[in-house]
């Protein structure tokens, strides 16, 4: 696509990209970082995740405003007017994803008091997914890359099975000593997590999906309008 | 959905230049539809060669139709004075008559002999004042001359003088370009309004005007029609990628 005739249209649409990458970039950390506070049994991390999770907040803030600015003075319309409505969506989206970071590291404190797990280490297996997702479907909105965001949406199917093979483990775990009740639940909770991190993802394709076509997304026709773009 | 006018297979040319490509439009019924285009694209030569006013111009001729209830407008039998009673037009500078303002609007329904009496004539300038949303500001006014009233009163003014006639369609080229924003909401207020009686065809630079305005979005190009549309699909999921390149202004 061309780019505008006023060229300070095109940076207020760069700085909007720039904003919602940079919140994927600090919401991946933090999905890393809280994992690695579970596997490490370390505190100070979780710590860290939880007193950085405001950072993310700001630039949701931050888009919210922009966005709000380029409707009100751009009038924007067509692919522009729908890049602005996804961004404020994918904003909101990516912001919950780090929420649920945060809340995985206020459960890793809890966690750290009771006696290690050996599924602990399963949750880096889980999580690897849900990070790539992230990456690729926001590498998919700044691109308008539909194909890519129909990728990360398929993806989620992995996700889902992995999450259902750890649950039946963490059950199998509790059914074996109810001494290992309170560690496993506390890692439900983490796992659950993980697995809504990925259906996050998910809806930021749909966002994507529908920014690039034009249409509404459908689950039973996901690849529909694809090829008119 | 039906139709007021609908143009066929429309070429215009100013000599042996070719102005409009095989045109090919319907104008809904009593909906209002935008041109829209860059400068020379044609919409403002389209928008007059649905009065004929396009006659005036010695070297202008055109290949096609343009059928108003279904009758071609270009058939060797019709009055172009009668065919403008039908389709009446506002232009971009207001140009009110040098008389009154009851005479301005008593005009069109005077030549064509519209009442039988005074008091029915009197009715007509004031409902047609009324309809253009004036008549309160100029009831106690109305044999004072029409040019000392504002921009936008003029503007209404006119719109009143054209619809006094009982047109069915109204042509507007860039109406509001000379009014300030007051003005031309007023005036585009009453667009919505008519809209119930009227068939309305407006040719605007201003994409938002086109865009709050009109049901129908008609986009041209170097004399082309490259798309036309329902107005909110045209300005959020347009097809074409010309008319996407112009409306979020990356045409260069």
């Amino acid at each position: 696509m061309n780019e505008h005739i006023v060229k300070a249209y095109d940076e207020d649409l760069k700085t909007l990209h720039d904003l919602i990458r940079h919140m994927g970039e600090l919401t991946i950390k933090q999905v890393s970082k809280t994992i690695q506070s579970i596997v490490d049994r370390n505190d100070i991390l979780a710590n860290e995740v939880i007193d950085h999770d405001y950072e993310i907040d700001l630039l949701e803030i931050k888009v919210d405003a922009l966005a709000i600015r380029i409707l009100a003075l751009r009038q924007p319309v067509a692919l522009d007017l729908r890049m602005v409505v996804a961004a404020l969506k994918i904003s909101n989206q990516v912001e919950r994803i780090a929420d649920y970071a945060c809340n995985i590291a206020k459960r890793a404190l809890l966690l750290n008091t009771t006696p290690p797990s050996s599924l602990v280490e399963g949750l880096s297996v889980l999580v690897k997914n849900p990070k790539k997702m992230i990456e690729k479907v926001l590498t998919a909105f700044t691109t308008n890359d539909v194909k890519l965001a129909l990728q990360v949406w398929q993806m989620d199917q992995e996700v889902d099975k992995l999450y259902n093979t750890y649950l039946r483990q963490l059950f199998d775990e509790m059914i074996a000593d109810p001494k290992n009740v309170i560690p496993c639940t506390h890692l439900l909770f983490v796992a659950k997590n993980i697995e809504r991190i990925g259906d996050q993802s998910t809806n930021i394709a749909e966002a994507v999906y529908t920014m690039v076509t034009g249409k509404p997304f459908k689950e039973s026709e996901p690849f529909k309008h694809v090829d008119e773009v | 959905m039906s139709y007021k006018m609908n143009i066929q297979k429309l070429n215009l040319f100013y000599g042996d230049k070719q102005a409009l490509f095989e045109i090919n439009l319907d104008l809904p019924t009593c909906q209002t539809t935008a041109l829209i285009g860059p400068s020379g694209c044609g919409k403002s030569s389209l928008l007059r060669c649905l009065n004929r006013m396009n006659d005036v111009v010695p070297s202008a001729h055109i290949q096609g139709h343009v059928l108003l209830d279904g009758k071609d407008i270009y058939a060797p039998s019709i009055d172009v004075v009668e065919l403008r009673t039908h389709v009446g037009m506002v232009f971009q500078k207001p140009n009110p008559f040098p008389r009154s303002i009851y005479e301005n609007v008593a005009y069109g329904p005077r030549i064509h002999r519209l009442f039988k009496s005074k008091i029915e004539l009197d009715e007509i300038v004031e409902k047609n004042l009324m309809r253009a949303g004036l008549f309160q500001e100029v009831k106690d006014r109305l044999t004072h001359p029409a040019t000392r009233l504002s921009g936008g009163q003029q503007q209404r003014l006119c719109i009143a003088r054209a619809i006094a006639v009982n047109p069915e369609v109204i042509l507007m080229d860039e109406p509001c370009s000379a009014l300030d924003p007051i003005a031309t909401a007023k005036v585009e207020e009453l667009i919505d309004e008519l809209r119930a009686k009227f068939t309305i065809v407006i040719v605007t630079h201003n994409l938002q005007q086109a865009a709050r305005v009109s049901q129908q979005t008609a986009f041209f190009h170097s004399g082309h029609l490259v798309e036309a549309g329902e107005t909110g699909a045209l300005f959020t999921t347009p097809r074409d990628e010309r008319t996407q390149g112009y409306i979020t202004g990356r045409y260069g």
